[in-house]
Formats: structure tokens, C-alpha cells, sequence
């Protein structure tokens, strides 16, 4: 019964890998030779339309986790897959009415621009970097740990060197090809697993007659009704308000989503992005809880959980079972690109926090010029891919699901209150962004190590000290009362004058680079 | 110069209404998802009901977050590429395009 290719480099997948391998550095070869300024190689010379960067930000978005995990997550548990797949939605409108145009109008490469723009340059940059640099580590960490062991399970690939083969890629597309060349890799990535998942689907439904009625009575009928209801996700509903903080504020604090919106050459074309971007990614989800559902339904849980106990082989799984070993072979590959992709992002993101604001920022007190930063900027994306690299070999066979929540509560507690207080509120000050930015990071990373989470399945300590699973229900809410406590106690004149003047270019984009 | 504009009647309109529609789309987006939550936790015999077949309420309003959260931000863009685009211009213009 259980014949699958999975697990064995098959010929087709190799050729799809190699063709998106090749068209990817070509790409990069292409975008190398416009990519001399910084303008250039943090945000592609603002080039890009918003319609395209609405794919990219799906790009940069939509992990393999979000692919495998979540569609392995419902042909598994059913509903509540759903429910997480709902959570990392719901931040994008949040982006759209509270932070794209403004972040647009007022920064220029990173959101840390923002922050400073009428505070105290250089302890507000290294405050926002720093936060910005942990968020994408975190990030970063769970991705190549999670791309070694994908590979592996796909390809039959070792782990060091999938994960080596990943970090080599993704420093060649950054290093070379800036911001241009991660764009159009999130694209065509978009584009590739988008048009996958979509034509999975329709090989589902044409299974069941185009009828959901059948594939949801198929499922049920084999493993109970259950499957359509919310199940264990929801213990809590405290933890469960405090994840969902963390997912919705969290997107509108992550530091390569934030970077995207300078691409584009203005603040309507920010706007229509995320637009463009929350369809697709819906969309995608909307597609994925279908695909898990074909999968249980066509596949089964039993040689679903033997293969992978996670689930994350389901949509492989099924893609084998309708469409044979090429179309296996093609997901394969899309899954491969996935990882690249939002792997590059990360990594041009978390460089710019080093070159763009400490280095220029707060070293050079902004005084260095084009060529010494876009210098110091590949400089920085080298170390921070060879960081990568190591990392993920060090993580290997370690826990590091709870990474991707940190790296949410901590961009949803440190970087997103900051942020939007700085481009709300005229009394903010520095000492006031300082601390809260302080506060969201150390309450996040605290409170999740005293959490069940890590306290209890990591450390293996019988109670948990922290009784939730999600910090961002504490760490949120109290990054927002330092900073305005810490704001009221030390007025900023020179800060509340310039926040009038900054109105101008914040709402009509007078003045916007 | 800067003053002018904003001290002026239709500077003020601008910053506004585009506070008033991010405000209010935004407590529509949270209502909407928190509303979601609170529903798992003490609606689950609601959610569990079916409608056709084996679909349960819990579906539709599951997938109904996702497509709303697209609709809302689909109004926003509609109000600010007419509306706020337009108002922005007249205000740009009057500055004889700095």
C-alpha cells in the first residue's frame, strides 16, 4: 500500500529544482548589474508595481511551514487548522489601515527609519535593530532547521548539506541580485506555489465530482465528525487571544513584510499591495484547508503520520496520489523554493538592520556614503548567511517550533507598538520608544522560556512558571503602557514640533523618497 | 508655507477622515477576529451545527474571516484610491507641486 517516491531524489524533481535553481540566478545575474545604490539594493530602486509586490509579500509570507505544516495540520486535526491558518491572516488588514502608507511616506529602507524620523537617531536605531535583528534570526533559525529536515524527508538530501545548499543560494541571490532579485524569487516562488496548490485542488475536486459535500462526507465518515469542529486548539482562551496577538500584530511588526513596502514608488501603491497580497494569501489558505481535507480523505491519516508524525508530508503525499511522481516531483520543487525564498527575505531584512542602522546609523551617525553602505550592507548579509548556515547545522534535530511564536510575539511586542506610536502619537518620545521597545523584547523572550512551551517541553520541568503558551497577551499590552508611562514622563519638544511638520509628509507624501 | 497648508481647512479634512476610516476598519477587523475566538471558546454547540450535509456552521465563519479580512481591506483601498487620492491631489496642487 505504501509506495512513495518520497524520500528519494527522483529525476523530475532534480530537473524542476534545477530549472528554478537556474532561472532564480539568472535573475540574479540580471538584477546584479542594476544594483550599484542603496536605493537599489535595499528596495530595488522602488521599482516595483503594487500588483507585484503584492505577490512578493505573499512570497515572503507563505513558508513551507505555512504550505506543509498547516496542510498537514488539517488532513490531521481537520477545523483547527483552520483556525491557525485564519490567525496568520488577519494581520494583514491591520498592515493596510494602520502602517503601510504612513511606514511608505516617512522611511526609507528599514521601519527603523520610522521610528527615528523625529526622535533621537542613534539610541532609536539601535534599540528598533535590535529588535529587528532578533525577530529575523528567530525567524531565520526556524526556517533552516525546518528547510534541512523538509529536504531530508523530500529528497533524501543529508541535513547539513541541504541546509548548506540553502544558505548558498540565498546569499547569492541577496549578495548579488539586493533587493531586485529577492523580489522577482518571491514572485515566481508566489507564482509556482499559488499555481501548485491550485491545481491540486482541482485534482481533488475532480475526484469528488466538484462536490465539497462528498470530499467533507469522505472525511467525516472515516474519522468522525470531529473534523469539522473545533477541536483541542482552543483550551484556553486566554492563550488562545494572546497567539492571536501575537499573529495579527506580529505580521505588522516583522521586519522583511515592513521592508517590502519601500520597494514600491509611493504610498498607493503600498496600499493596493497589501491588497493584492492579503487575496492571495487568502486564497492560498482557503486552498490549503481543501488540500488537507483531500488528503485525509485520499491519502489517509495512517500513512500521513507514518511518513511524517507532524502531517507536513500530507500535500506531497497527495500530490503523488493524483497527479504521479512529476507532479510529486514539481511540488517538491515548489516546497524547495519556498524555503529559498523567504529564507533571502529574511536574510536582506535582517542585513539592512545591520548596515542601514547600526552601522550607518548609529556608527557613522549617518554620515557614510552610498558606496561605503551598500559595502557594509553585503558585508553584513555574508556574515549574517554564514550565521544562518551555522545555526541551522547547530539546531539540527532540536524543538524550534516555538522560534516562529517568539519571533511573532517579540515583532508584535518590541517592533509593532514603537512603530505605530511613533506615527500616531504627537507626545511619544525617545526615552518612551527605548523602553517600550526594551519591554515588549525582554517580557517575550522571558515569558517564554518560564512558559509551558520551553519550561516544560523543552527544560522538562514538571510546571510551567508562566502559565501561557503565547507571551503577547503581557508583552504587548505592557510594551504599550511603558511606552506611553515612559513618554508622558519625559516631554520631547523639539519631537512634538516635528511630529506637525511631519504630518505633510505622512498623509500627502511631500517629501517621501 | 508648511504652516499654511497645516492650518488649512482642507489639510485638516484630509488627516481626518483617513484617521476616522483606519479607526473604524481597524475595531471592525479586530471585532471581527476576537469574535472568531471568543466563538471557539463558548460558542462551540453553535459552530458544531450542521447546515448541509456534514458542513457545520463553524466552516462558513471560518472561511467568512478570511474573505472579510480581504473585503475590508479591499474598501479601504476602493475609499482611498477615489476619495482620499483625490483630496490629496486638490492639496498637492495648491502648492503649486513643490
Amino acid at each position: 500500500m505504501l509506495e512513495t517516491t518520497i524520500g528519494q531524489p527522483t529525476l523530475t524533481a532534480i530537473i524542476f529544482f534545477f530549472l528554478f535553481v537556474a532561472g532564480t540566478l539568472y535573475i540574479t545575474y540580471w538584477a546584479a548589474k542594476r544594483t550599484r545604490t542603496t536605493a537599489e539594493f535595499y528596495a530595488a530602486g522602488r521599482s516595483i508595481t503594487g500588483f507585484q509586490n503584492g505577490l512578493a509579500l505573499a512570497g515572503d509570507y507563505m513558508s513551507a511551514a505555512s504550505f506543509l505544516g498547516i496542510a498537514g495540520l488539517v488532513a490531521l486535526k481537520g477545523y483547527d487548522g483552520l483556525i491557525y491558518s485564519v490567525g496568520f491572516l488577519v494581520g494583514w488588514p491591520i498592515v493596510m489601515f494602520l502602517i503601510a502608507e504612513q511606514l511608505r511616506n516617512l522611511g526609507k529602507y528599514t521601519f527603523a527609519d520610522v521610528v527615528a524620523y523625529r526622535l533621537k537617531q542613534r539610541q532609536i536605531r539601535s534599540a528598533a535593530a535590535t529588535g529587528a535583528l532578533i525577530t529575523v534570526l528567530l525567524y531565520l533559525i526556524a526556517q533552516m532547521v525546518g528547510a534541512g529536515s523538509l529536504i531530508k524527508l523530500m529528497f533524501g538530501l543529508p541535513y547539513e548539506i541541504a541546509v548548506i545548499v540553502v544558505g548558498a543560494l540565498m546569499i547569492a541571490y541577496v549578495l548579488f541580485g539586493g533587493m531586485l532579485a529577492t523580489t522577482w524569487v518571491q514572485i515566481i516562488k508566489a507564482v509556482l506555489l499559488l499555481g501548485g496548490a491550485t491545481i491540486l485542488v482541482f485534482l481533488i475536486l475532480i475526484k469528488f465530482g466538484f462536490n465539497y459535500v462528498d470530499l467533507f462526507s469522505t472525511v467525516t465518515n472515516k474519522y468522525g465528525e470531529k473534523m469539522l469542529e473545533p477541536g483541542g486548539l482552543v483550551k484556553n482562551p486566554i492563550d488562545t487571544i494572546s497567539l492571536g496577538i501575537a499573529l495579527m500584530f506580529g505580521t505588522a511588526g516583522l521586519p522583511h513584510i515592513l521592508m517590502r513596502f519601500y520597494t514600491v514608488p509611493d504610498a498607493k501603491e503600498a496600499r493596493k499591495s497589501v491588497f493584492y497580497a492579503t487575496g492571495f494569501i487568502g486564497y492560498f489558505y482557503i486552498l490549503t484547508f481543501t488540500i488537507g481535507f483531500g488528503a485525509a480523505a485520499l491519502v489517509g491519516h495512517e500513512i500521513i503520520s507514518k511518513i511524517d508524525k507532524g502531517g507536513n508530508m500530507a500535500a506531497p503525499l497527495l500530490a503523488e496520489a493524483l497527479g504521479g511522481e512529476i507532479f510529486l516531483g514539481f511540488l517538491a520543487a515548489v516546497a524547495f523554493a519556498t524555503i529559498l525564498a523567504v529564507v533571502a527575505g529574511l536574510t536582506l531584512a535582517g542585513a539592512s538592520a545591520v548596515s542601514h542602522d547600526i552601522y550607518v546609523g548609529v556608527i557613522r551617525r549617518g554620515k557614510a556614503d552610498e558606496k561605503q553602505e551598500v559595502r557594509a550592507a553585503k558585508i553584513a548579509t555574508l556574515i549574517l548567511g554564514v550565521l544562518a548556515i551555522l545555526l541551522g547545522i547547530a539546531f539540527k534535530g532540536q524543538n524550534v517550533a516555538f522560534m516562529v511564536g517568539l519571533a511573532f510575539a517579540i515583532a508584535a511586542s518590541a517592533n509593532f507598538p514603537a512603530l505605530l506610536m511613533s506615527i500616531i502619537w504627537k507626545k511619544f518620545t525617545t526615552q518612551g520608544a527605548i523602553w517600550s521597545i526594551y519591554t515588549g523584547l525582554a517580557l517575550s523572550v522571558i515569558l517564554i522560556i518560564l512558559s509551558p512551551t520551553v519550561w516544560v517541553d523543552i527544560l522538562k520541568n514538571p510546571q510551567p512558571i508562566f502559565p501561557l503558551k503565547s507571551p503577547a497577551i503581557v508583552s504587548f499590552i505592557a510594551a504599550f503602557v511603558v511606552g506611553i508611562v515612559v513618554s508622558l514622563l519625559t516631554r520631547e519638544k523639539e519631537a512634538e514640533e516635528k511630529f506637525e511638520s511631519e504630518k505633510i509628509r505622512s498623509y500627502i507624501g511631500i517629501g517621501a523618497e | 508655507m508648511k504652516e499654511r497648508i497645516l492650518n488649512s481647512p482642507e489639510f485638516r479634512m484630509i488627516v481626518r477622515s483617513k484617521n476616522a476610516i483606519s479607526i473604524i476598519l481597524t475595531v471592525l477587523e479586530l471585532f471581527i477576529f476576537f469574535g472568531f475566538i471568543i466563538l471557539l471558546a463558548y460558542g462551540k454547540e453553535f459552530l458544531n451545527q450542521k447546515i448541509y450535509g456534514p458542513i457545520t456552521v463553524g466552516i462558513p465563519i471560518g472561511i467568512g474571516v478570511i474573505v472579510l479580512s480581504w473585503i475590508l481591506t479591499g474598501i479601504y483601498v476602493a475609499w482611498a484610491n477615489k476619495s482620499y487620492d483625490e483630496k490629496v491631489a486638490s492639496v498637492r496642487e495648491k502648492l503649486g507641486g513643490e
